[in-house]
Parts: structure tokens; sequence; C-alpha cells
């Protein structure tokens, strides 16, 4: 039983930390008030081109990894252009974003022969003689750099969202774009660089799934954890630290599921894999029933667009 | 400093062709509470937002201190020394005063450390509350607060930022009695101090107790700049509505039965407060009834209560053909009566933006059965049908029939809709501000089309908000302020009466007494 637990508790956050990286570029974006519904197709970008640097130009996985975020915001750049600029449907433009992203990347992978060549990836942190500590010594020998930069990273974020004027601009425009324009803040610039900045969280999400966890790249290897991270971000009310512990809570069931399926028990692997998905329909039905008239946790101007003479 | 601390010269600015401001002039001295004195759409607000860098201005200049400035955005406005209070509040809602305040950028410098600038900012805030006489919690947030105190932050947050120009616009419109006289006593006070402040109203009395001048605007236009304390309130009247003759033109027809009638209609507001208290009043066949008054008194809750868009709380709305009372009468009922109506917003209430212009024509007439019955839609009959009303009523703009409403122009869009509702020869037609938007030649042809009705026999209601409009067309006009019907008129119309009747009774009580 202790091996079974100890065993489970050392793999989730292999499978938490792509939740909670991408639902953070997904609150950094939503925060500015733009619905990245694209998550999962900047996610693609950053895994496909983690890989590609690696197998093709022989990049360390870190580097590669950030050249996978710088990949997934210049990708979001055209998703920025079509909303910030053109005041395109965000809904529209995100699915778009997704289905792009899709056909992009499985293209590039075949065209480079990136598809389903096993390569190193990024190593286990080497504890020494730490590893041999009963329990803890397996659980923390098992994880990446990645995952120890996680927590480090999302205080960074919560400290220039929440502490800096960065972020207090982004959060006005994402409130409130008339008050930040009429107290002089440019709305649209904001919001462009914090989809860029949410994007290249979200790349780093898909690459680490490529190039920490599966160490090679298959089409749509995502799977779908765009969308999880997108429902994440609602469950967590857009707060980071909710964010995070959502990001736990789905990665253990997740890492659940083969422990379970190894340990002889009989359920159904998609109920599981269901779950989050029913978590997140439970909290907004909970928001819309029990919160009622409470202040509301979404950004105030989430998902519209700023015109500033509109008049008719 | 030389001349005026602010002054505008020659400004103009359209909108989507409507122009808002013609050759617009104001100047405004330090120390000094002008009053900018105009009916609602004169260009108050306009020419103030185009004084804080909000608009662009596309002709016209803009001097600070007696210098020319090109105002590139609000905040260098704010660096020039020029605040507003807009009438909607430019808050942040869910964040702290001083979160709102630190979100200009000024006061601790741009490069201070959050943490400094909060400090800072929660300092200047406690500084110039206290010198005001409010007492403000600088870390409260913004959505906890009445609207009185709302109000007082946007204040204060101007003066932090170094206002030496405040505009508030329409300011005393939000605020309770006691409230709106301590908001005049500080700015009374803060001009006392040497800051020049420009007061948006459209109420004589906060003219008459608080202003130094007043300029009065009428039509996008400056017209005059006075001293309210040496001007006859009728003059005050006459320069805000305009001197055009008494109109006694066209009033041939017959007047028969009454057609529809409220009863002591009122309607409550969400918050309980009563939207229109009691009201009463008759329209007669063959006639145009006017329903005049400041906006926000009741007019709009008014006309959506008739036009079955909003609950009735007390009274009833009774109409002579069906021989019954109608209480909470649903559009498609009052449709079935010979109802036509003419909503103000017509993009929400009248228009299908994204269908076609045909689909627009045919939606109030497809329930009638006109093409065809249940499951089927005659769409030749149709488009002929809609051919002949775009002909007819002479909407331009059209392309093709297949062509979306949006895309048509506020005035044909507006065109349609009257196509529309007077193709089956309405008994009863409720028009809102129809030709609000609009120019000159499209107003006219809408009016057009309302005395037609009229001469035909219908009994038309005309609720507007523009007193020319109204004493033009209407037979009788009845006044609303406050929710209340609060006099009638017959013509031919005393202009001045009607707007003495519209501003004296939007101000409380004792403030009317008290004026000089």
């Amino acid at each position: 039983m202790i091996d079974f637990l100890v065993s489970w508790i050392a793999n989730t956050p292999g499978f938490a930390a792509p939740y909670a990286l991408a639902a953070l570029g997904l609150i950094v974006s939503e925060r500015a008030g733009v619905l990245s519904l694209g998550a999962e197709g900047f996610m693609l970008v950053g895994a496909v081109i983690g890989v590609g640097m690696i197998l093709s130009f022989g990049m360390p996985p870190l580097p590669a990894m950030v050249a996978a975020m710088v990949a997934a915001a210049l990708v979001s750049t055209l998703f920025a252009a079509l909303v910030v600029w053109l005041k395109i449907n965000q809904v529209i433009a995100g699915l778009v974003m997704v289905f792009f992203c899709q056909g992009a990347t499985s293209l590039i992978g075949s065209q480079y022969g990136w598809t389903n060549r096993p390569f190193t990836g990024l190593p286990k942190i080497e504890l020494g003689p730490l590893a041999n500590v009963p329990v803890l010594g397996p659980i923390l020998a098992a994880q990446d750099v990645v995952i120890y930069a996680t927590p480090a990273i999302f205080l960074g974020v919560v400290y220039v969202l929440f502490r800096t004027h960065t972020g207090l601009r982004l959060r006005a425009v994402g409130e409130s774009p008339e008050a930040a324009d009429a107290a002089g803040i440019d709305v649209s610039g904001v919001r462009f660089l914090s989809v860029m900045a949410g994007a290249s969280l979200i790349g780093l999400a898909g690459a680490y799934i490529s190039v920490g966890s599966a160490k090679i790249w298959v089409e749509d290897m995502t799977s779908g954890r765009g969308w999880i991270a997108v429902a994440l971000v609602i469950f967590a009310r857009w707060s980071p630290w909710r964010a995070l512990a959502g990001a736990i809570l789905f990665g253990a069931i997740e890492a659940l599921v083969p422990k379970l399926a190894a340990a002889g028990v009989r359920l159904p692997q998609y109920l599981m894999l269901m779950t989050p998905y029913l978590a997140t329909l439970g909290v907004m039905i909970w928001i819309a029933a029990a919160r009622r008239g409470a202040a509301p946790d979404e950004p105030g101007a989430l998902g519209v667009p700023h015109v500033r003479e509109e008049r008719r | 400093m030389t001349g005026p601390a602010l002054s505008l010269r020659g400004v103009e600015k359209s909108f989507d062709g409507f122009a808002a401001l013609k050759d617009a002039s104001f100047a405004v001295d330090a120390g000094e509470v002008h009053a900018l004195l105009g009916e609602n759409g004169a260009g108050k607000s306009t020419l103030m937002n185009v004084a804080c860098g909000l608009y662009a201005p596309d002709a016209g200049e803009v001097l600070v201190g007696g210098a020319p400035v090109r105002l590139s955005g609000p905040r260098q406005a704010a660096e020039l020394g020029i605040g507003m209070v807009h009438q909607h509040f430019k808050l942040v809602r869910p964040f702290s005063i001083v979160d709102n305040v630190v979100l200009q950028g000024r006061g601790a410098g741009r490069r201070a450390r959050y943490g400094a600038s909060v400090e800072a900012a929660a300092e200047a805030i406690r500084a110039q509350g206290a010198a005001l006489g409010f007492s403000i919690d600088p870390h409260a947030r913004v959505d906890t607060l009445s609207v009185a105190e709302q109000q007082r932050v946007e204040i204060v947050r101007a003066l932090v930022a170094g206002a030496r120009i405040l505009i508030l616009d329409e300011p005393t419109a939000v605020l309770a009695v006691s409230d709106a006289e301590r908001l005049l006593e500080t700015l009374r006070e803060l001009a006392a101090r040497g800051t020049a402040i420009v007061l948006i109203t459209h109420k004589l009395a906060d003219v008459r107790r608080f202003a130094d001048r007043v300029t009065v605007m009428r039509g996008g236009r400056t017209v005059a700049t006075v001293d309210p304390a040496k001007t006859e309130t009728a003059e005050l009247t006459r320069l805000t509505v305009g001197d055009a003759p008494l109109s006694t033109v066209g009033r041939t027809s017959r007047v028969g039965r009454r057609r529809f009638e409220a009863i002591d209609l009122t309607c409550l507001r969400r918050d309980g407060a009563p939207a229109v208290d009691g009201a009463s009043f008759h329209v007669r066949a063959g006639e145009i009834y006017g329903l005049a008054g400041v906006s926000g008194n009741g007019q709009s809750e008014l006309a959506e209560a008739l036009m079955g868009l909003r609950r009735v709380d007390r009274g009833a709305i009774q109409f002579e053909d069906a021989g019954q009372s109608v209480e909470a009468a649903s559009p498609s009922r009052l449709r079935a009566y010979g109802a036509a109506f003419i909503p103000a917003d017509r993009y929400s209430y009248a228009l299908a933006g994204g269908l076609s212009v045909a689909d627009n024509y045919a939606i109030g007439r497809v329930r009638r059965g006109d093409y065809g019955p249940v499951g089927w839609t005659r769409r030749g009959t149709i488009r002929s049908d809609a051919a002949a009303a775009v002909e007819a009523f002479d909407v331009q703009g059209v392309r093709s029939l297949d062509q979306k409403a949006a895309l048509l122009s506020g005035g044909n869009a507006q065109k349609l809709v009257i196509a529309r509702e007077f193709g089956g020869e309405p008994t009863i037609v409720v028009a809102q501000s129809p030709s609000r938007g609009l120019d000159v030649r499209a107003s006219a042809a809408v009016h057009g089309r309302l005395a037609e009705a009229r001469d035909r026999g219908a009994a038309v209601l005309l609720v507007s908000e523009d007193l020319d409009e109204v004493t033009a067309l209407a037979d009788r006009i009845g006044v609303m302020s406050g929710g209340k019907l609060v006099a009638e008129f017959e013509a031919p119309f005393d202009r001045q009466a009607i707007g003495r009747a519209m501003v004296d009774h939007s101000a409380p009580a004792h403030d009317a007494a008290t004026a000089p």
C-alpha cells in the first residue's frame, strides 16, 4: 500500500505541471480580458518546437523549452492581432487557432521527420544520497527541473500580477477597459502583450509534455489538456493559487488511472478522465446557484473587445 | 498664467456623419465655477470629452493657460492638469481606491516600486480627502462604496493627479439632495483654492446656486456665455431650448374618441423606487400626444410599459378597441389591437441586425399569417412587399434586399422600422425618440410619417427629449418629471412654459425656492 501511495505521489507532479503552467498562462491572458481558447493549439506549438530543437538542432532540453515558449508566443501574435486589433469574436478566433495549430504542428512534425522519434529529453534531478531517504527519497528523485521551477514561476507571476504596476494595469484592462483607457493606459498594447506572455507559459506546458514527460513527438499529443486547462481556470475562478491546487488535483487523478489499472482495479478509464470536466461543471453550477449576488470572480471585461469612440 | 485656464475654440466633431459639435467654443478661468448648460444631445459631454483628451476633435483647438496643445489622450490631458469626472465613473470597481489612483501612474512617479506608489497614493488620498472634509479609507474596494462616495473618489483622484481644471459631467444627476448640496459646496471650496471648475448640467437650479458663469449649448453649438445672477430664468430657458416660433401649422385632423389611456400607471425600478409614479393621460384618435421631459424622468419606462416591455406594478393601460383593460400586455397582443411601436433603441428592439432587410421587414407580420401558415413562408411575397416598402418609405442604402440590416445607417434603419410598423395602417402608434441621431432630412421624413398617421386617424404617442420635435408635431404635450406627469399643455405651445415645467420640477423643491 505504501509503495502504491509513494509511486502515485511521485507521478502526480509530472501530470500536474502542464495543467498548472497552461492554466497560469490562461489566467495571465484572461485577467487582461482576452479569452485564450487557443490554449490547446499553443501547447501543441510548444510541444513540437521543443522536440524539433532537440532533434534537428541538437539543443539541450532546457534551451529547447525556452525556444518552444518563444515559438508559442510568436504564434499567439496572430491570435492577438485577430482579437485585439481586428476585434474578432474571441471564442471563434480561439477555436480557429486550435484547428490551425493542430494542422500546422502535424505538418511540421512529419515534414521534418520529428514524429515518433524518441530522444533523451529532460533528465530527473540527481539527488545523490538524499534519494535513499525512505518515502521522501523516491518521490523527490522522480522530479525534474521544471517541476521544481513551477512553484517559483507561480510566485513570480503572482508577484507581477498583484504587486507591480504592470500587473495593476493588466488587471485594470481586463476588469474595465474604459476606466483603464481614461487613466491613460494603452488598452490594446497591454492586451496584446498579455496574450503573448500567457501563450509563452502555455507553450512551456506543451513543451514539458513532449520534452519532459513523453520524450517523443506524436501528432495531437496534448490530447485535450489545453481544454482541461481552460476548464481549470474557471474551476479556480481566475486565482493562480487555486489553479495550482486544481492542477495538482487533476494531475493526481490522471496519475491514478494507470496505477489502478496496474493494481488490477477495474474502473472505466474514461470515467476517470472525465473527472476534471465533472469537477469544473460542478464549480460552475455552484457559482451560478450558491454565489449569486456575490462579486463575480470573472474579469469584468473578459471576452469583450474595447472600442473607444463607440457611439451611434 | 495668461488667459483662461482652459479654452476650446471652434471645435467640431462628428460621429458617423452625425455632427455632434459644430463650431463650439468655451473658456473657463481659474477660480471660477463655470456651468455648461444644455438639453440632452446638445453636445456638452462631447465637448468636454474633447477637452479631456478622450475624443480627438475634427477641427478647432484646445488651449491650456493660453497655449495651444494637442491632446494625444487622457494621460496627456492629466499631465496638463485637466481632470474629468465622467457621468459613468471611470473606476475599476473590484479594485481598491488606492489601486485606482495608482493606475493613473501619477503621484509617486511612474518608476517607483508598486508598494511605494501605494503608500504615497494612500497618503495623498487622505490629505486631499481631509482638505475637502471627506473621510476616505484608501484601501476600501470601490464596489463597496455608495455612488456619492465613488464620486468623491473620482474628484480626489483627479486632484491627486494634479488637476487644476476639473470637469464634472452631470455630477448631481446621480446624487440624493443632501449629497448634491455637499458636492456643490465642495466645488465652491475648490474654486476658492484656485481650481477651474466646469460643471456640465441641465439643471437650472444648479447653475443658479453655484455657477459664476454659464455657457449655454444647443444643437452642438455654444450659443451664449452669461452671468446667471444677472440673467432671468426665462432668458436662460430661451437660450437652452431655442426660440422657435409658436407652431400652429397643419393641425387639421378631427380628434376622435380616446384610443388608449394610462390610468394611475406606476412602474417600479429594480430597487423598488418608482420610475413611473401614478401617471394618467389619454391619447385620442387623430392626435399626437407628446411626452416631454429631461431624460431619466420616467418617459422611457412609461414608453416601455406601453409597448409591453416593462411590467406595470399599479394602475392600468386601457385600449378602447379591445373593450377591456390590458394590464400586462404582451407585445403580440398589443399588435393584434393594431398598435405599432418605434422603440428608441432601434438596434436592440426594432431590428435584427444580422438578418436581411427583407427578413426584418417581414418579422412583425409573419405571425399574423400575412406570409403563409405556420411552417411555410412565402418568400416571394415577402420580397415584393419589402421592395415596395423600401421604395415607398425612401429607405436609402439598400443595395439588395438580402443585405444585413445592421449595414444601414441610423436614419435608414429607422425608416425601415417605420416602413414595417406603418405597413399595416396602425391605429395606435407609440414612438420613442424616433429621430434621435438622424440628420435633418431623415427626421423630417420620420415626422412626416407620424403626422400622416395622425391625419389618417391614428392615436400617436410621441415620447421625446427633444422639445423642438415635440412642439413641432404634438397637439397636446404632457411633461414628465420625477416619474410624475406634472403638467399638460395644449397647442399652440408656450415653449418657455414647457421648458420651465421640465427643469423646475427636476430640481429639488427647496432649491427652486431658494434660487435668487
